[in-house]
């Protein structure tokens, strides 16, 4: 119908209103917030449904093309709205030095588009209860639509400078909300939040700057910005190195990728995730689940056809250990939000590695499938403190399915979902990547591969497990939170409960703007895997349906310049049976193993930790990765500041100030030698006249017998003279 | 006796006249040196008239120098006496007035 | 008589008696009067210069004097000679006695090192350049002399000729007129003359 065909003179214009509603969302919060009626959360609220509902109705028409077997990919520069932001006149356009910016929408675009506004609409929502009483209440909302109207328009630049332009707002946008608390003195966590917020800002700026250096190798090679100019010269390099990529491109990849490893939160770049915890859950489930880390994913999926296959096997590397790393580690975590931390950190790996696998598309998958369902845990951690009063320490939890029904439907929901059950959306995605997995490994038999395949079931394994755990131990069992727990959280949240008294024992739901949100991800979460799905007469074969691979295809992702693996189809056909039960191994094993430990309590899970000792206590502390930041990074860098601050007051202020002095020591020597070599010329020279004259006065002695005898001698002298000569 | 015997003499009187007038501490000395001086001369004078022929130049010459050392004489005692008075002395050290 | 005095006498005496031989071997009777009358203006001079005392130089200049008028006799200068001994003697040697008497004499006189440091230096120098001239220069004079004869015609006429010396006469006249009148006007009684004088201040002057 007319209504679903994609109308570019119409939808491009769309496209520009939907980041643009929550910009306008931030400037007038920014400005009239304070003085709006409720600091104008609905109105904001209001505005991000507008936008969500504008990106689903245009993912719609993606989808009903990939339906309809069109090729969905719409550059608005070719339909003339373009926006030449840096012109140099006399220069034609798409010369260097004029350049120009414009909208990419392809079937990535459109899915990624819809996530962004789907999650940021609902955590909209969830401010709305979570952030209740906050004293900077207005300044939240207006960073938060801030913070959607980056995302969206990263999601929608054509060129990889306005990408990076993005991504860099993002970056800011991450360190205010992380820093929220930290502006506000009354917060009983303002340093850790100030700590956190500032971590979080310069470990993501290491990554930033790679990927900006490998994005100006590009354009120094590439004279080009532009995604698909820079597909098209890739292959073209390429094929002009008779199938090799240059080192250069491999090296430029490479950067490129560490943008990925920083924002993503990849190992060794991971640590500023856990510490962002510090900022409100709902910045948590918008920034650190759905939209910002997958960026770095959503980067990978950009530029996936400039990268050489060896940046691809350290991809699959970094990748499959940042995922069993953080799994390990999230197995020992005790606070609520630092589980899903560390859960989002290992789902990040599955999606990296996924992409280094070859399988982009099933990457991408998990990315969109991840963003709902962990929003949706976050909201739920977020409800479930917000009911405990700001508690967050899950052994001071249990039993909250019965205060908290809602919150624990939705978060049972959800669990399911990343614990990779089947029928919901986490099961088809993560299946698809050890898919991928088994069959590079069958394919082309290399170490990543091997490494790969054996690594991510075992994190599959470990997910499910530490998943449950995290249920088990806050919605079973006896509530063991005896007094109003002050973990985190801020002050003004009493303020504005009004009865403090009353429920300082008891745990409670959360209102319902929060619990509407929750219910709406949770949906999503479970049928994102199902909405995927093709053929009705085969609900389990896990194929992704055809119309997703047409919407987000290989093919139509890069105008057919990727080709896929080549892999026979028996190959295929292996490796899927075989990811298929080793996923449902791993999935309901974990249930299994946490069931065991933690509700029936068979086996005491402290004394496993204490039998394993030493290697308990370095993966709870988490592998030590931090103090060895520390000790690498952090210290040398305070000691070349120390240095140069004593190079500062020493030497420059030593020579300025030697300078001073020695400008005193050459006055003094000057007046010396004014006073003692100067004047002593001129006196000299008047006392050696006046010594002359003394001498010569002697002559003139005034006694006549002198004058004559002095008269005789001359004469005398003279007559000699004239006798000799 | 040819006329260097005579040039010595008047060179050994011109010696002493000098002396006198150089080497004594009294006024009156320098009068009588220049006096002797004056002898020297009309004696070089003389010898020189006689040896040359006669001549009567020399001799004329003598006679003026005579006359004038009379006249000189007479203006010097003035000039000796009148420092006496002012300078109450008759050393020729005490008229040093023009000392610088 | 000081122990000096007398060596200075003695050696006078020697040298005298050694002139009046020499010059009585070289020339005879012309010689010995020649030596005689050297002796006396030279010894004279010697004696005034080598005397403390001021009346016994003056008198020593009169045998000066005296020596001068006989070496103008032996030159045939006779007129020249009275007129010396005339005016010298009897003019000048008055006057110098004139002021002998008028001025008291003084007593810290003749300091021996500076009259012979005088004398050693000039002495020296005079009797060398006299040494030499008389040695060595050849003088301008006639080689065949005159008999000598007394001139005083010649000298007079000379004095009044119109062609000769009447005007350097006239003029020396003029002078004595004037250095008369100089001298009576310099010499002339002041009122400070009336004070008393002070004796014997040197160097001391009362404006």
């Amino acid at each position: 119908m007319a209504l679903l065909r994609f109308d570019p003179g119409v939808d491009f214009w769309l496209l520009l209103a939907v980041p643009a509603i929550p910009l306008l969302g931030f400037v007038v919060n920014v400005f009239l917030g304070r003085g709006l009626p409720r600091k104008g959360d609905w109105l904001l609220t209001g505005g991000m449904f507008v936008s969500m509902a504008i990106t689903v109705w245009l993912g719609a028409k993606a989808v009903s093309a990939a339906f309809a077997g069109e090729t969905f990919f719409h550059r608005s520069a070719e339909h003339g709205i373009s926006f030449s932001w840096l012109y140099q006149s006399g220069k034609e356009a798409g010369s260097p030095l004029n350049l120009t910016t414009g909208i990419l929408y392809d079937g990535l675009s459109a899915a990624m588009l819809a996530v962004v506004g789907i999650v940021s609409f609902f955590v909209h929502l969830f401010s709305i209860g979570y952030m209740h009483g906050d004293r900077r209440y207005h300044v939240f909302f207006a960073n938060i639509s801030l913070f959607t109207f980056a995302m969206l328009g990263l999601v929608l630049s054509d060129n990889i400078l306005f990408f990076f332009v993005f991504w860099e707002l993002m970056g800011l946008m991450s360190y205010l909300l992380i820093g929220h608390f930290g502006q506000d003195p009354g917060s009983p966590r303002l340093l850790q939040a100030s700590a956190a917020c500032k971590k979080a800002f310069l470990t993501t700026r290491v990554g930033d700057t790679a990927l900006f250096v490998g994005m100006m190798i590009f354009y120094w090679k590439f004279q080009t910005f532009e995604f698909t100019e820079l597909w098209r010269l890739a292959q073209e390099e390429v094929a002009r190195n008779a199938g090799e990529h240059p080192a250069w491109m491999t090296a430029a990849g490479l950067l490129v990728f560490g943008g990925t490893v920083g924002k993503s939160a990849q190992f060794p770049l991971h640590i500023w995730l856990p510490d962002a915890m510090e900022g409100p859950t709902p910045v948590s489930a918008m920034i650190h689940a759905a939209t910002m880390v997958a960026a770095g994913v959503f980067l990978l999926g950009r530029t996936y056809p400039l990268m050489s296959p060896e940046v691809l096997a350290v991809v699959t590397v970094v990748g499959t250990l940042t995922a069993l790393f953080a799994a390990t580690i999230g197995t020992t975590v005790f606070d609520i939000k630092g589980v899903l931390a560390y859960s989002t950190i290992s789902q990040l790996g599955f999606m990296v590695a996924a992409c280094g696998l070859g399988g982009v598309v099933f990457g991408m998958f998990h990315m969109v499938t991840h963003a709902f369902f962990k929003a949706c845990l976050f909201l739920c951690a977020g409800s479930v403190i917000h009911g405990c009063h700001h508690e967050q320490d899950m052994r001071r939890m249990g039993g909250l399915r019965k205060f908290m029904p809602v919150t624990f439907l939705c978060m049972l929901a959800s669990t399911l979902a990343i614990a990779g059950i089947p029928l919901c959306s986490g099961f088809y995605s993560k299946d698809k990547i050890i898919q991928s997995a088994f069959e590079r490994g069958l394919t082309q038999f290399d170490g990543v591969s091997f490494f790969a395949a054996a690594a991510l079931p075992l994190a599959a394994l470990l997910t499910a497990f530490y998943m449950f755990r995290l249920i088990f131990m806050t919605f079973f069992g006896e509530y063991r939170g005896g007094h109003a727990g002050h973990g985190r959280g801020h002050h003004d949240e009493h303020d504005g409960h009004g009865h403090h008294e009353e429920h300082a024992h008891t745990p409670h739901e959360s209102p319902w703007p929060m619990t509407a949100a929750l219910c709406g991800l949770a949906l999503l979460g479970i049928l994102g895997g199902h909405f995927w799905l093709s053929t009705p007469t085969d609900p389990l074969a896990g194929h992704t349906s055809p119309w997703f691979l047409r919407l987000v295809s290989l093919e139509s992702m890069y105008g057919g310049r990727v080709a896929a693996l080549p892999a026979t189809e028996h190959v295929t056909h292996l490796a899927h049976s075989l990811a298929l039960w080793v996923s449902l191994g791993v999935a309901f094993g974990g249930i299994a193993i946490a069931y065991v430990l933690y509700q029936r309590k068979l086996v005491d899970p402290a004394r496993i930790a204490r039998n394993l000792g030493e290697v308990y206590h370095t993966v709870a502390n988490k592998y030590y990765v931090d103090e060895l930041v520390d000790r690498v990074v952090v210290r040398p860098t305070l000691a070349l500041a120390r240095l140069q601050k004593w190079i500062d007051e020493n030497l420059v202020d030593g020579i300025v100030n030697g300078a001073g002095h020695l400008n005193r020591g050459v006055g003094f020597l000057s007046a010396w030698f004014d006073l003692k070599v100067v004047d002593g010329a001129v006196n000299g020279t008047a006392s050696l006249t006046q010594t002359l004259g003394a001498l010569a006065r002697l002559v003139q002695t005034g006694r006549v017998q002198q004058y004559i005898s002095f008269a005789v001698a001359g004469g005398l002298a003279l007559a000699a003279w004239l006798i000799l000569s | 006796m040819g006329v260097g015997a005579y040039v010595a003499v008047s060179a050994a009187l011109f010696g002493i006249g000098l002396v006198a007038i150089v080497a004594r501490r009294n006024v009156l000395y320098v009068l009588m040196g220049i006096e002797m001086i004056l002898n020297a001369a009309n004696i070089n004078f003389v010898a020189f008239a006689r040896h040359a022929g006669n001549r009567l130049d020399g001799q004329m010459f003598a006679i003026f120098v005579i006359i004038l050392a009379a006249a000189e004489a007479a203006v010097a005692l003035a000039i000796v006496l009148n420092v006496f008075h002012l300078f109450h002395s008759v050393k020729p050290e005490g008229v040093d007035r023009l000392r610088e | 008589m000081e122990r000096s005095s007398k060596v200075f006498y003695g050696l006078l005496t020697v040298l005298v008696l050694a002139g009046l031989a020499a010059g009585s071997v070289a020339a005879g009777w012309e010689g010995l009067a020649f030596g005689g009358f050297s002796a006396l203006t030279v010894g004279g001079g010697l004696i005034c210069i080598w005397e403390r005392s001021v009346v016994r130089s003056a008198f020593a200049l009169l045998a000066t004097f005296s020596g001068t008028a006989g070496l103008f006799l032996l030159l045939g200068a006779d007129f020249l000679a009275m007129a010396q001994v005339l005016i010298y003697v009897g003019g000048i040697l008055a006057l110098i006695l004139f002021g002998v008497m008028l001025t008291p004499p003084d007593l810290s006189e003749r300091k021996i090192p500076r009259l012979m440091s005088a004398l050693a230096l000039i002495g020296a120098g005079v009797l060398w350049v006299g040494f030499r001239i008389a040695t060595s220069a050849t003088w301008a004079t006639a080689a065949e002399l005159p008999p000598v004869a007394s001139n005083a015609r010649e000298i007079g006429v000379g004095f009044l000729a119109a062609d000769q010396y009447v005007v350097a006469f006239e003029l020396a006249a003029v002078v004595l007129t004037v250095a008369l009148v100089a001298a009576v006007y310099v010499a002339r009684r002041r009122k400070a003359d009336l004070e008393p004088p002070d004796v014997a201040r040197a160097g001391e002057g009362r404006s």
